[in-house]
């Protein structure tokens, strides 16, 4: 059967974009809808782009040749390295981004793409086949017309069955003055799909030439010259500050003032709210005793005058929301330029998706950001790669690239919100990677882009840089295999115990006095600094990666225990009804998965063993 | 609750006897003994009910029924005890009746533990406690059992537990939020003293004596040269014949291991080959190695030899063996002086080891752990040791979560999510 495009996908931000662009890069046609072409790489909320734990993302997204990386640098006006003085595998690189240059760079980069077509339209609902209902086969537009496809990816971020707050005000829309798909979302609703609420909120945009920046304490952008994506050498756009102010005693008493009024506490939103990224009225609630709380004031863009107030999201009534700001240091005369505003939208289980992100009992179905209940830019991005790959391996009949729990975040995600679903919008955190030793953001490449060259989603110009960088690379571990004994480095002035005895320049590493710079200089040449930094890292922890290999190991062993997407856990003797529920809700793909699952017992991993172990021979007898 | 089949069976002691207990457990328990008596009486109330043949309407026997509504129940499943007349007919007839019924059958070895353990109603540890308990022998190791079985143990890894689970919160609120200006840095001290002190809690249950001894019973070692009257001591022990005595030198060969309680304090008592450095006999010589073997393992050594050539042990006791006699051997006035022919000393001797033992036995008051329980702890308490070796809050957190991995391994599975819990209630994050 001929269609019109291979994929489509419905929603223009950073899932949706990451998801066209990668089915693009894997050589299918592609059609990206959006209410308007204009708004594609939209930054919808903070201007930051990174952080602990999603600064891991983008990096992982860019290690597969996504966009969002090279637009983080295109559009940096600051840049700073969370945990810096920590070890290397929590630092989160972030920067501030100039939300025009954002947009720009995301749309010149989808341009890029040959066989990605942009589709100005509203997604009014799915076209599914005639003959099986479930057999997604386009989608129809806003104007009724249908466009035909194998593959449908949802990335409708918070515009599914949007609704905004403020104070007593209420709209309809995933962002203020834009649309909702409502159409869409009746016809999600009515398609048997677990849905639900959560909500999430943003805080008010300040005119920056009403701030006394000069009673404020400035953040400079970091003077080093990392960048995001491996692909952007150097920094491009000029620097900016950031400041910061806090709230204050008044601020509170203020802000309990406005509470009765608040949708929030009124029981107005049904939707639960992230509990790490809770609104300024949520934060006084539960921990108004603190002395007060920082707010950072981040630069929307160069030629812009919003600042946003990082730290006091907010739905309170908009004359509360002016009296709190104007109640802070240096915000004394400041005016609110747009109100800050709380979404409540729809979301899906997302314990309803396998780990390419189809919807089972769908073919051909994909749901990717918010939608599935997470909030971040990156955390969006990184699933928009996730569903565009999976719908295109499935059309092109290969296998998803292997990523794991042991190899990206990206994985540590997906396995968490397919198995776990969410009680909360779901963020990225270093803390929800066991295996974080090994995967940091300085080895995101080498830990991924080899997948990805294999599944085919890297373009030519990537590829070609990662060759060589794997050269640079092996030249760089040859160099460190040399065996030198403590009398030598003792000797360069390093501080290591003279019974040490002989040992690699590699193992020598493992020693935190002991750096690469100093083991390199021993035979002159210095490398590229990425590469060394990325080297010393490594050898640094190694005895550790070394002792989790075990784990990871029993771990490998479950994995190969295929559970079948069918198994009836009901009929399993020795697991409860809790057990049961959760099992049907997430249907793990293998016994590892199974394990993972809050509230599962050793014992009733040993029944489900048991019965998928008998389930396996019954069929075997039959055959 | 679930779809299993449900089980019964004969849950008291052989008949016959006054009382048979007779324990279903399953989704259809009630509709069984509705089958039976015609109706379910009210939960945990002792009923009177005939039971009836449901083919034959013919009367099996008249029991004392107590019903126990799932999932509060010792199998986590609707429970049903009938109290029978302890004949072996009654039971048998009773038995083939409930058999009969769709969905029962007669439970395996240990499968209302097993329900229990699955449905969640104990872990692991009180699990092993049960098991001990229903094969306990002596009084001390009933009072373990017990105290495993009371789930003091789980409890008290539950309280490690949620240490380390706080250690970690803070450990990792220092990765994930202190340099978003959420919550203030802090130094490592606090949470190495931490670490620390935690470790000596565990280190200290390390220390205590393994449950294994309980069970087993504590090694009581006879050893002595050849002739010295060990096999003579060890059967006048035991009250029976046990090794063969005569009166010539090297008549033991092999080691010969009675079990006894003393006390309430299981004992095994062991007869060994005579000590000498001149015998020809080449099994005699290996009997002698094994004697040396043995008085390694012994945790009691009883020395009938010479007092100056008695081995370093850190639990000997001198005897004067053949006290009846002229003494064989020079001993001092500590050593206790014994004869198995007048009995003198004997019932001292005994009283004397089952003291000795005692020490050497976890506390009556305590649990006492076993080897799987206590290899998980000793990996816990690694970690946790090298939580203090680096100042890397990484390398902390990675400590503390083999030591999360290794308590949750003794009462089962956590996660991720638990330890974000603790975050989010101690601390304001996120802006």
């Amino acid at each position: 059967m001929t269609t019109d495009f291979d994929i489509i996908v419905v929603g223009g931000g950073h899932a949706g974009t990451e998801a066209a662009a990668v089915a693009a890069r894997m050589g299918l046609h592609v059609a990206l809808v959006s209410f308007g072409k204009d708004m594609i790489g939209a930054m919808s909320c903070n201007p930051a782009i990174g952080g602990l734990g999603k600064g891991h993302l983008v990096r992982e997204v860019d290690a597969f040749d996504g966009l969002i990386g090279s637009a983080a640098d295109d559009a940096a006006v600051h840049y700073r390295m969370l945990n810096a003085s920590k070890g290397a595998a929590v630092q989160g690189p972030r920067i501030q981004a100039d939300r025009k240059l954002f947009r720009a760079s995301i749309q010149t980069q989808l341009a890029g793409l040959a066989n990605l077509d942009v589709v100005e339209a509203e997604a009014a609902a799915l076209h599914f086949l005639p003959t099986a209902p479930t057999r997604v086969a386009g989608l129809v537009l806003g104007d009724g017309s249908t466009i035909t496809s194998a593959a449908v990816v949802l990335a409708t971020g918070t515009f599914l069955g949007g609704k905004l707050f403020r104070g007593e005000e209420r709209l309809d829309g995933g962002r203020v003055g834009e649309a909702s798909a409502m159409l869409l979302a009746q016809q999600l609703r009515g398609a048997d799909l677990p849905i639900a609420r959560l909500k999430t909120g943003t805080p008010p945009r300040l005119d920056g030439r009403t701030i006394d920046w000069s009673r404020l304490e400035m953040q400079p952008s970091d003077d080093n010259d990392w960048t995001m994506s491996s692909m952007r050498s150097r920094r491009s756009v000029p620097q900016l500050f950031c400041a910061m102010s806090r709230t204050n005693s008044h601020t509170h008493d203020i802000i309990r003032s406005g509470l009765h009024r608040s949708p929030l506490f009124g029981g107005d939103i049904e939707g639960r709210g992230p509990r790490y990224c809770p609104s300024i009225e949520d934060k006084i609630f539960r921990f108004g005793d603190r002395e007060g709380h920082q707010v950072f004031l981040e630069p929307e863009g160069l030629d812009s005058h919003f600042i946003y107030p990082n730290g006091i999201s907010t739905s309170l009534p908009t004359d509360i929301q002016a009296a709190m700001v104007r109640s802070m240091v240096g915000l004394e005369q400041c005016e609110i330029v747009v109100p800050g505003y709380a979404v409540e939208y729809d979301y899906i289980d997302p314990r309803c998706l396998d780990t390419s992100l189809a919807v089972r009992g769908f073919d051909g179905l994909y749901c990717a950001g918010q939608i599935n209940g997470t909030t971040g830019y990156e955390e969006a991005a990184a699933q928009g790669l996730v569903a565009g790959m999976g719908a295109a391996s499935k059309i092109l009949a290969q296998p998803m690239p292997p990523i794991d729990r042991t190899n990206s975040y990206i994985a540590v995600m997906i396995d968490d919100l397919t198995l776990q679903g969410v009680t909360e919008p779901y963020r990225m955190l270093t803390a929800r990677a066991e295996y974080r030793l090994r995967l940091r953001s300085d080895n995101a490449a080498s830990r991924l882009t080899p997948l990805a060259i294999a599944a085919g989603a890297v373009g030519s110009e990537r590829a070609a840089a990662f060759q060589d960088r794997l050269l640079r690379q092996s030249e760089l571990q040859g160099r460190l295999e040399k065996t030198v004994s403590a009398d030598v480095l003792i000797k360069l002035g390093i501080a290591v115990k003279q019974d040490a005895g002989k040992m690699s320049l590699f193992d020598w590493l493992r020693f935190p006095q002991v750096s690469i710079a100093q083991l390199l200089e021993l035979d002159g040449a210095v490398g590229p600094q990425d590469l060394i930094m990325e080297l010393e890292q490594d050898g640094r922890y190694a005895p550790y990666l070394a002792r989790q290999e075990a784990e990871i190991n029993d771990m490998a062993a479950n994995e190969q225990i295929q559970l079948s997407a069918l198994m009836d856990y009901s009929g399993i003797s020795g697991l409860s009804h809790e057990m049961v529920e959760r099992l049907a809700a997430s249907r793990p793909e293998n016994l590892a998965a199974a394990s993972r699952i809050r509230g599962i017992t050793p014992a009733a991993l040993a029944a489900i063993l048991v019965h998928a172990k008998r389930a396996k021979i019954a069929v075997a007898q039959a055959a | 609750m679930n779809t299993a089949d449900t089980i019964f069976a004969l849950s008291s002691g052989a008949p016959p006897a006054a009382i048979a207990i007779m324990r279903i457990s399953g989704p259809v328990a009630f509709d069984i003994l509705r089958g039976l008596s015609g109706r379910v009486p009210p939960p945990r109330r002792a009923s009177v009910c005939s039971l009836r043949s449901p083919e034959t309407q013919e009367i099996l026997d008249q029991a004392l029924v107590l019903v126990f509504p799932g999932p509060d129940t010792a199998t986590g499943e609707d429970l049903v005890e009938l109290h029978l007349h302890g004949g072996r007919a009654v039971v048998r007839a009773v038995a083939n009746a409930i058999d009969k019924f769709p969905g029962a059958r007669r439970a395996e070895a240990g499968e209302f533990t097993r329900r229990a353990f699955a449905n969640g109603r104990m872990d692991l540890n009180e699990a092993e406690g049960l098991a001990d308990l229903l094969s306990a022998e002596t009084e001390w190791q009933r009072r373990a059992a017990a105290k495993m079985f009371g789930g003091a143990f789980s409890a008290a890894i539950e309280e490690y537990r949620q240490d380390v689970l706080r250690l970690s919160a803070l450990t990792e609120a220092e990765l994930d939020f202190s340099d978003e200006g959420d919550v203030d840095s802090q130094n490592n001290i606090s949470i190495t003293k931490g670490c620390e002190k935690l470790r000596q809690k565990i280190a200290q249950l390390l220390v205590s004596p393994p449950a294994e001894k309980l069970k087993d019973g504590l090694r009581v070692v006879l050893a002595g040269p050849p002739n010295s009257g060990k096999s003579t001591l060890l059967n006048a022990l035991v009250g029976r014949e046990a090794a063969i005595v005569s009166d010539i030198a090297g008549t033991t060969r092999d080691m010969i291991e009675v079990p006894m309680a003393v006390e309430g304090v299981a004992l095994l008592f062991t007869d060994t080959a005579g000590l000498r450095d001149d015998s020809a006999d080449v099994i005699e010589r290996i009997g002698i190695d094994r004697s040396h073997a043995a008085m390694q393992q012994a945790d009691i050594l009883l020395w009938l030899g010479t007092e100056g050539d008695s081995p370093a042990h850190p639990n000997l006791i001198q005897i004067a063996a053949k006290s009846d006699v002229n003494q064989m051997v020079e001993k001092s006035a500590d050593a206790i002086a014994v004869s198995a022919v007048t009995g003198a000393g004997m019932s001292e001797l005994l009283y004397m080891v089952a003291e000795r033992a005692k020490t050497l036995l976890p506390p009556p008051d305590q649990f006492a752990i076993n080897a799987r329980q206590r290899a998980f702890l000793a990996d816990a308490a690694s970690a946790l040791a090298a939580c203090g070796d680096s100042a890397d809050w990484l390398i902390i957190a990675e400590n503390l979560r083999q030591a999360r991995r290794a308590l949750d391994a003794l009462t089962g599975l956590a996660h991720t999510e638990d330890l974000l819990d603790t975050i989010f209630g101690k601390f304001c994050v996120g802006k």
